[in-house]
């Protein structure tokens, strides 16, 4: 089972990596979206994965009697995906503004923070 | 709290049971205050005029709460609290060492500066859109990242700084903010997202994510384990917040487009954060894989220091030439943790507070010569000098102070991280940091020759008044350089223990695990 998983996370951060080698920016950000999620199965898959066996403690008992997924990663997946989804929201609008702003969803051509020819810094006066 | 008396489990082996001791607060004061002043701004999100009063008093509390913090480590040693009660490692653990406190204090200086500073630089409609609850919210995420002892919590605060400075970044909506906030929000979205793939495996590896916890584990599994993996991916994520070489694209081409006063914030906190992080990480968590990876990373300090000075001498912009400066600086810190022991460390530690001081200070300055000069660029802006000597003798107790000259801050951690690098032979290293520091020189040199010193054509040499709001931050940082110049041995003593108590975490440890705790 976590063999499997491990080649969809392989396979996620593949298909990330490849968009957001993309100059256009809106299939960077459905690389990030990717990204996101090749994370969260990542840590999901770390967490163990088993079927059918709810982590509950059996009376008399102190601990867990057999193996159980651990619930931990799955909250710290929780946080992830709300914080991942937030970014996602942000830098979507972000997209669209630059695209209004800048005329352009080529990361190539957002060349006006960072100019293409400029002059030659002064060498004396 | 009730505590049921009837059950027969020992409550005492989970939980903290005692009453929560004042210094308990006070580790968490800091971040609770940031977050309880930012939700008054937002509240009043219809009074922008009383906007810029609560926030800076809200920021002079917040020195005085790291301050008190700070003294309390000195004197007592590290100081834990964990949330809910729950004892280490089940409960999230703030966790203060001296490292941490000296870190949260010289950013609440810089926090303050930068507050007195936005009075004159961020005009009504920056203040609607909402400067000072993303300012306290960005505070809150910086203190929690160096005040936390949980590595998930870390990652937690590193987002929480990241979304407010995405705020403060695109505050104006201009095209050349809107172009540097998306170089800068996916590729920081892109080393935070590496960080949780880090911390992720950390997690399935050693089944804790308490860094104290993390620290007295990994030596059992040393050689069974892929540490060496963790602490690669580690160092990528935190290099890349940090601006290290390979992976230092984002900060030249974002940094010079927002206000100048948040420039200057994000120049003074952000990357250091990743520094703190990256000491954090390498040095107390991981102090054999560190070993290993030193040369990579003293290669990549060296690259980082020389392309960022040379970056430096090939702009034209005042903001611009800074941002390759930021840059240049992070490589020294690489270097000294890629040293490691008390000297590297140390000497990482000081240049890092040192940067935030002067950075700082030298965005305030570059605002104000576009204020006095009518723009940015060192070939167009002239006669500095003429209009205020005052600003320019404190811009140039800056340039100084970056450049690693005496008797400002920044010589002393120079000295420290090139007798360190010396020390254990690696004089290359040795010599790209006094070859990055003589090109800074050099840099700084030419932009004081032409911006300050070079005569204005045609223009009346009269001396141009500035208000006290934008030189008092400036003035404050400088003279704060000089002082540490002139008198390093407080803080270096208090630095040099910070470094030997992350080195020895022993007294870390007790401070989470008081009776030995858990096994």
């Amino acid at each position: 089972m976590e063999a499997w998983f491990a080649l969809l996370v392989g396979i996620f951060f593949t298909v990330a990596v490849y968009l957001m080698l993309s100059k256009s920016i809106i299939r960077v950000l459905l690389g990030v979206a990717v990204l996101g999620n090749a994370v969260n199965l990542l840590i999901f898959t770390g967490g163990r994965l088993t079927r059918d066996v709810p982590p509950v403690i059996a009376g008399g008992v102190d601990t867990l009697g057999g193996p159980a997924a651990n619930a931990l990663p799955q909250a710290l997946i929780l946080t992830a995906i709300v914080i991942s989804f937030s970014f996602f929201a942000f830098l979507l609008v972000l997209a669209w503004r630059a695209y209004e702003d800048l005329s352009t969803d080529n990361t190539d051509e957002m060349r006006v923070a960072e100019p293409v020819k400029e002059p030659m810094p002064p060498l004396g006066y | 709290m009730a505590v049921p008396t009837s059950s027969s489990v020992d409550l005492s082996a989970a939980l903290v049971l005692g009453p929560t001791t004042g210094a308990d607060w006070l580790v968490i004061l800091p971040v609770a205050w940031c977050f309880a002043v930012g939700a008054v701004l937002v509240m009043l999100r219809r009074a922008v005029g009383l906007h810029p009063i609560i926030a800076v008093a809200g920021l002079v509390g917040l020195v005085l709460i790291d301050a008190l913090l700070l003294g309390h480590v000195a004197a007592h040693g590290p100081e834990t609290m964990v949330m809910g009660r729950w004892l280490p490692p089940f409960g999230i653990a703030f966790t203060v060492d001296l490292t941490g406190a000296l870190f949260a204090l010289v950013a609440a200086i810089v926090a303050l500066a930068g507050g007195i500073f936005s009075l004159a630089d961020i005009n009504d409609s920056g203040r609607r859109y909402g400067f000072y609850p993303f300012l306290m919210l960005l505070m809150a995420g910086v203190s929690g990242a160096f005040l936390t002892g949980d590595i998930f919590n870390l990652y937690v605060w590193f987002e929480v700084l990241l979304i407010s400075s995405f705020g403060l970044l695109v505050l104006g909506s201009e095209p050349e903010q809107i172009d540097g906030t998306v170089k800068y929000g996916f590729l920081n979205l892109v080393a935070t997202t590496l960080f949780l793939v880090a911390t992720g495996y950390l997690y399935a590896v050693f089944g804790t994510l308490n860094m104290a916890d993390i620290a007295r584990k990994a030596e059992g599994l040393r050689g069974s384990a892929p540490l060496m993996t963790l602490t690669a991916l580690y160092v990528l994520a935190f290099g890349m917040k940090a601006a290290a070489f390979p992976v230092n694209f984002w900060l030249p081409a974002s940094y010079h487009t927002p206000r100048v006063v948040v420039s200057a914030l994000f120049a003074g906190l952000l990357t250091k954060v990743g520094i703190y992080a990256l000491i954090r990480v390498m040095v107390m968590l991981f102090p054999v894989e560190r070993e290993e990876l030193s040369f990579v990373m003293a290669l990549a300090g060296a690259l980082t220091m020389i392309v960022g000075v040379l970056g430096a001498l090939a702009q034209t912009d005042f903001r611009r030439i800074l941002g390759y400066l930021v840059v240049s600086g992070i490589g020294s810190m690489l270097a000294g943790i890629a040293v490691g022991g008390p000297g590297g460390i140390g000497g990482a530690i000081f240049y890092a507070l040192h940067s935030m001081l002067v950075m700082t200070g030298l965005y305030f300055a570059a605002g104000i010569a576009a204020r006095l000069g009518g723009g940015s660029s060192i070939a167009t802006v002239s006669g500095l000098y003429r209009k205020n000597v005052g600003f320019a003798a404190l811009t140039l107790m800056l340039c100084f102070a970056v450049s690693g000259l005496p008797p400002f801050s920044g010589f002393w951690p120079k000295v420290m991280l090139v007798k360190a690098a010396l020390d254990i032979g690696a004089w290359w290293l040795a010599a790209a940091l006094l070859l990055a520091g003589f090109c800074t020189v050099i840099a700084t040199g030419r932009l004081f020759l032409l911006a300050y010193w070079r005569d204005e054509p045609g223009a009346a040499a009269e001396t141009v008044r500035l208000p006290p709001v934008v030189l008092v931050p400036l003035a404050g940082l400088s003279l704060l350089t000089l002082g540490i110049g002139l008198y390093p041995e407080p803080l270096l003593a208090t630095i040099q223990s910070a470094a030997a108590g992350l080195a020895e975490p022993s007294a870390y440890l007790n401070s989470v695990f008081p009776a030995g705790g858990l096994r």
